[in-house]
């Protein structure tokens, strides 16, 4: 019974308690039980299940006031790098042990003034640099997902890998995520759900754990458009608080889903068909734009470029920024401090200690290019080269009205199978990375399985707000696609 | 140009400053919290100023306007488009790990300050830039024998930095510099000038080189904390600089620190390892644009500066350059002689002003603000010198008792008796009086010993205890003493 | 540009990071690798390219000068891994 209350996706719980039909205190239940059932995926790192019937019992009296909320009741899963008033907030790192942040990040407040439940917070690659979730600290993330008859545990993507494991696994009805370089949509299109990143500016950075304050954006992961679209109508706003945060009103992204994609120019970037991409990802990529022409839509070929220079430029502007944005880190104020014969061991020993492998290599990286006599070689160059790229794109969107590419080179891949060479592992994001740079959104629909029976995602990237138009095309990709399949390790999965 | 006399020849100092003036704002540069001094640890922090995770800058519209304010106050150029850049440094009084400042593309760009001499002349030094930034917590070392203890309510107080150009050459241009610089933010509002609590601290750098030489290095005296500091920062700099070159040493690029106590520079060590600060454009703020409109508002509105009211003093009241510049050095002093001198003989109330006024006041180590005596009062004093009531010696004893008491002059003489005589047969009664009783130096008179006529003039006054109207006096003595 | 030992210990100084002495040498090699990746840059022309800062095309917007924050040292210390009264603390600097 639970597990069924636990399958209905965010929209048909919604509806079902306006109807009467459900209560908040039944749903929340059903979904604690769902994630005591998941443990094993370590998706959560930290529950909030007490409070969280606490929540859905008052969700249950405001609507009997006739005073619910349009997410009122929803019990949803908060990426740990959003600060919870009271609740521990780590990004996932031993530098941040036993931090509880005294405010609640702007999103995550405009969320639960909607009437949306805490169930927890979900695991992520430390600080959200990853795209694996193989966290030391926290324990890796297991996906839901596993090849036709082979056990082996695969990884979720990264770095919102909690939460997309948690929402494929039916552990509460969507989750936050951010996004960097991909750390919503690559997870999202591993774990077989929808990942969306809006538009740099729209949702506020205010109280979300930094990583690169020039890319991070909030977003949603669910199980389907429909509910991505109620939930970042719910988490994007203007804040003042957030000088980035761009003041212009949310548009009703529920009622953008009308179907309608007649006479749409969708670009297909040629450069994106890297070579040696397989075979398997590059026939879905087809497929799609076939179901987006037979709606009515037109494929066109674009060219983008300056695309093959989209990872090195991110991987200069990241590692610079992480490494001033992670600086106060350094055992004064909160977190961890690790001792030391005098203030400079106390510093180098406790970010030693309280940084893992990957959060140090992009730390030293970072220090590097900012470094007297290579700002200019290495930041400075990027940030031109940026503006080539955000440039291509604008061009771009001179012909088209969106763009259609994958969204991962491939499919999860096992726990064990992580590439000793950091690099391979940035390959991951090799499409994604590209509008986070131009600040563009982008969208991750589950548009089909690999070989191997494991969930593939197709990549829509809009013009600067216009997440509308993005989501009524990524919402018919997704009618098209009919992703019914079920992930082996969903608990009540049938 | 001002040389120093070394044991093997002549050496000119070349002096920068950088001036760091905390913005009059209620706020702070880009959080909420409060900027008043002398509040409990940690009182006035706001999430943001401790660098608390996911906590972001939003700026304060005051800070920028006085930093326009100022610039537009040093007749320098202000960029309509400046950025803030990140400065990464670890240090416990500052959280975030690194300061928002500006650093390739400053808010105000260059300027010009006038300085006046002692001796009359002037000095036009350049001013390099001024640009916003964070003010950083205080470490209190002195609390526990082996803890550091850091309260951040200075943290992320907004802050001018002014830096000057190498165009300073003495001690004493550089203290003209501070003075002149702190009295136009004070005339401008825009920092209020108070060294002691750090509203306003230094950074002087010092090189020397030989005439016609290029600049030699510099070493960097951080945070001096008063004018008189500067100044002795910078003579027992350039001296050690000299005879550290003359014994065949050479001056390091380094940071060091003045010792008030022992009255020297120290290298600070601990602050010289590899300085790397890695600048670049904070992410979390936007290019700041300025509206030309807007400035040109700013610059209308403007109060009447230290050159422009020293110009009006000289041209109105007839005084010399130099005593302009040390009345217009602070405002009140010029307004207080601004009220005594109108309607007035100019030199006169100046002289009583920059003379007896100030000399009590500094004796009694207060400033105008609380003089004892009013400028009204100073004015009715001098009135009375005007109109003959008192003779100027007269005046002097007045003035005393005024400061003391703080009474009218007229009251005073009222009350003491202190009109002078100018009824003639009473001045004669006591001339026969003092010719009576010096007969014989009459006669010597007479008999030509004309320098004796002094002699009766103080004899005359004396007897009338200062009261007779000397004019009276010179007049009748001659007379009689003719015979 | 491959970087060696030295660089390394130069750059794990600057953002205080301490390593053991077994870890500079195979951080060197995935620092070098990385550097090497991201160098592909020098292939692309930026000749009179203004260098990007940020996606938003906005100018910095300013708030009031109120004082609307602050008063809260408890809340502020509260996550301190050491403290003294109301004061952070932290091993003695010496200058
Ligand atoms: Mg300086
Ligand atoms: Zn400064």
């Amino acid at each position: 019974m639970s597990a069924e209350i636990a399958g209905l996706c965010l929209t048909a719980a919604r509806d079902a308690m306006a109807g009467g039909d459900l209560s908040a205190a039944e749903l929340t239940d059903a979904h604690i039980a769902q994630a005591k059932a998941a443990k094993d995926l370590n998706a959560i790192i930290c529950e909030n299940f007490e409070q969280a019937r606490v929540g859905a019992a008052a969700s249950d009296a405001r609507r009997k006031a006739g005073e619910a909320g349009a997410l009122d009741g929803i019990p949803l899963v908060v990426k740990d790098c959003y600060c919870t008033k009271g609740v521990p907030s780590t990004a996932g790192s031993h530098v941040l042990d036993g931090f509880v942040p005294p405010y609640e990040s702007t999103v995550t407040a405009n969320l639960w003034r909607a009437g949306a439940v805490l169930l927890g917070k979900a695991n992520m690659d430390e600080f959200a640099m990853g795209s694996a979730n193989l966290n030391p600290h926290t324990g890796p993330v297991t996906n839901p997902w596993q090849r036709a008859n082979d056990p082996a545990k695969l990884v979720p993507g990264g770095s919102s890998g909690g939460s997309a494991a948690a929402i494929a696994a039916h552990v509460g009805l969507g989750a936050t995520g951010t996004d960097t370089g991909g750390s919503i949509r690559q997870p999202a299109s591993f774990c077989g759900i929808v990942g969306i990143k809006p538009t740099y500016g729209r949702c506020s950075r205010l109280g979300i754990i930094a990583f690169a304050s020039s890319l991070d954006q909030a977003g949603p992961l669910a199980r389907n458009v429909r509910d991505g679209a109620i939930l970042l109508g719910a988490m994007a706003g203007f804040d003042p608080k957030d000088s980035t945060s761009v003041d212009r009103p949310v548009p009703d992204y529920e009622a953008a889903l009308s179907g309608d994609i007649k006479g749409m120019k969708i670009g297909i970037p040629k450069e994106y068909r890297a070579d040696g991409m397989a075979r398997e990802i590059d026939a879905l990529w087809q497929r799609g734009a076939a179901w987006l022409r037979d709606a009515g839509a037109e494929p066109v070929e674009v060219s983008l470029p300056h695309t093959e220079f989209a990872l090195p430029t991110y991987y200069i502007i990241a590692p610079a920024e992480c490494s001033s944005n992670l600086a106060r880190y350094d055992g004064v104020k909160y977190g961890l401090r690790v001792a030391g014969d005098n203030l400079q061991e106390m510093y180098e020993y406790t970010r030693a200690e309280g940084f893992g492998a990957e959060v140090r290599r992009r730390i030293l990286i970072g220090t590097y290019v900012l470094s007297a006599g290579y700002y200019d070689a290495y930041y400075l160059k990027a940030q031109r080269v940026r503006a080539l790229i955000a440039d291509d794109f604008r061009k771009a969107f001179e012909q088209v009205d969106l763009l259609l590419t994958p969204t991962a080179p491939s499919p999860a891949f096992g726990i064990d199978e992580e590439p000793d060479d950091p690099v391979a592992m940035y390959l991951n994001d090799v499409f994604t990375v590209p509008a986070s740079l131009a600040g563009l959104p982008a969208v991750s629909v589950p548009a089909g399985l690999s070989g191997d029976g494991l969930p593939l995602g197709l990549q829509l990237i809009g013009r600067p707000f216009d997440e509308e138009t993005m989501l009524r095309a990524a919402g018919v990709l997704e009618e098209a696609a009919a992703f019914g399949a079920v992930p082996a390790l969903r608990v009540g999965a049938s | 140009m001002n040389l120093v006399q070394g044991s093997t020849g002549d050496w000119e100092p070349v002096i920068g400053l950088e001036v760091h003036a905390q913005v009059v704002s209620q706020a702070k540069l880009f959080s909420g919290a409060a900027t008043e001094f002398g509040s409990a640890p940690n009182s006035q922090v706001s999430f943001v100023d401790m660098a608390m995770p996911g906590m972001l800058p939003v700026i304060n519209e005051v800070c920028v306007e006085q930093a326009v304010r100022t610039g537009l106050g040093l007749k320098a150029q202000i960029n309509l488009r400046s950025v803030f850049d990140r400065k990464n440094y670890f240090y416990p009084d500052l959280p975030q790990g690194y300061q928002i400042s500006q650093f390739s593309q400053p808010i105000v760009g260059e300027g010009v300050v006038t300085l006046d001499m002692r001796d009359g002349s002037s000095r036009e030094i350049g001013v390099e830039r001024l640009h916003l930034e964070q003010d950083a917590g205080k470490s209190l070392h002195d609390q526990h024998p082996s803890m550091t203890y850091v309260d951040l309510n200075r943290s992320g107080v907004a802050l001018m930095e002014i830096v000057s150009k190498p165009d300073l050459r003495s001690a004493e241009e550089a203290g003209v510099y501070v003075r002149k610089i702190r009295a136009i933010l004070r005339y401008l509002g825009t920092c209020d000038g108070n060294m002691e609590e750090g509203s306003m601290r230094c950074d002087v750098n010092v090189s020397i080189h030989r005439p016609g030489e290029p600049f030699g290095t510099r070493a960097e005296i951080k945070n001096v904390n008063s004018v008189r500091f500067v100044m002795r920062a910078i003579d027992y700099e350039i001296e050690r600089q000299i005879e550290l070159v003359e014994s065949g040493g050479t001056v390091v690029q380094e940071t060091r620190l003045f010792d008030a106590g022992a009255g020297e520079t120290r290298s600070m060590r601990s602050k010289e390892e590899a300085h790397d600060y890695r600048y670049f454009p904070d992410p979390d703020l936007l290019p700041l644009v300025l509206d030309a409109a807007w400035v040109e508002e700013i610059k209308a509105g403007l109060p009447e500066l230290p050159d422009e009211k020293k110009a009006r003093l000289v041209a109105d009241y007839g005084l010399s350059p130099y005593d302009a510049s040390v009345l217009v050095g602070e405002a009140e002093n010029a307004d207080f002689f601004e009220a005594v001198a109108s309607g007035r003989d100019a030199k006169t109330a100046a002289n009583w002003v920059t003379g007896s006024l100030f000399g009590a006041l500094n004796k009694a180590g207060l400033d105008v603000a609380d003089s004892p005596i009013s400028a009204a009062q100073l004015g009715g004093l001098i009135d009375l010198i005007e109109d003959a009531t008192i003779s100027g010696r007269i005046a002097k004893d007045v003035f005393e008792i005024m400061f003391e008491i703080g009474q009218d002059a007229a009251a005073i003489v009222e009350e003491k008796g202190l009109t002078q005589v100018t009824d003639t047969g009473a001045i004669e009664t006591v001339i026969d009086g003092v010719m009576a009783a010096n007969a014989d130096k009459v006669e010597e008179f007479r008999g030509g010993k004309e320098k004796l006529f002094g002699f009766f003039v103080g004899q005359v006054m004396r007897a009338s205890g200062g009261k007779a109207n000397p004019a009276a006096v010179n007049e009748l003595l001659k007379e009689k003493l003719k015979g | 540009m491959s970087l060696d030992k030295a660089t390394v210990l130069h750059i794990a100084k600057l953002a205080r990071i301490a390593l053991r002495d077994d870890e500079v040498e195979p951080l060197a090699g995935e620092l070098s690798g990385i550097l090497a990746f991201v160098e592909q840059l020098d292939r692309v022309n930026t000749d009179d390219v203004e260098p990007m800062t940020s996606v938003v095309e906005m100018e910095l917007r300013r708030r009031a000068d109120e004082v609307t924050d602050g008063g809260q040292a408890e809340a502020a210390l509260a996550n301190a891994p050491e403290r003294a009264d109301s004061f952070f603390i932290v091993p003695k600097v010496i200058e």
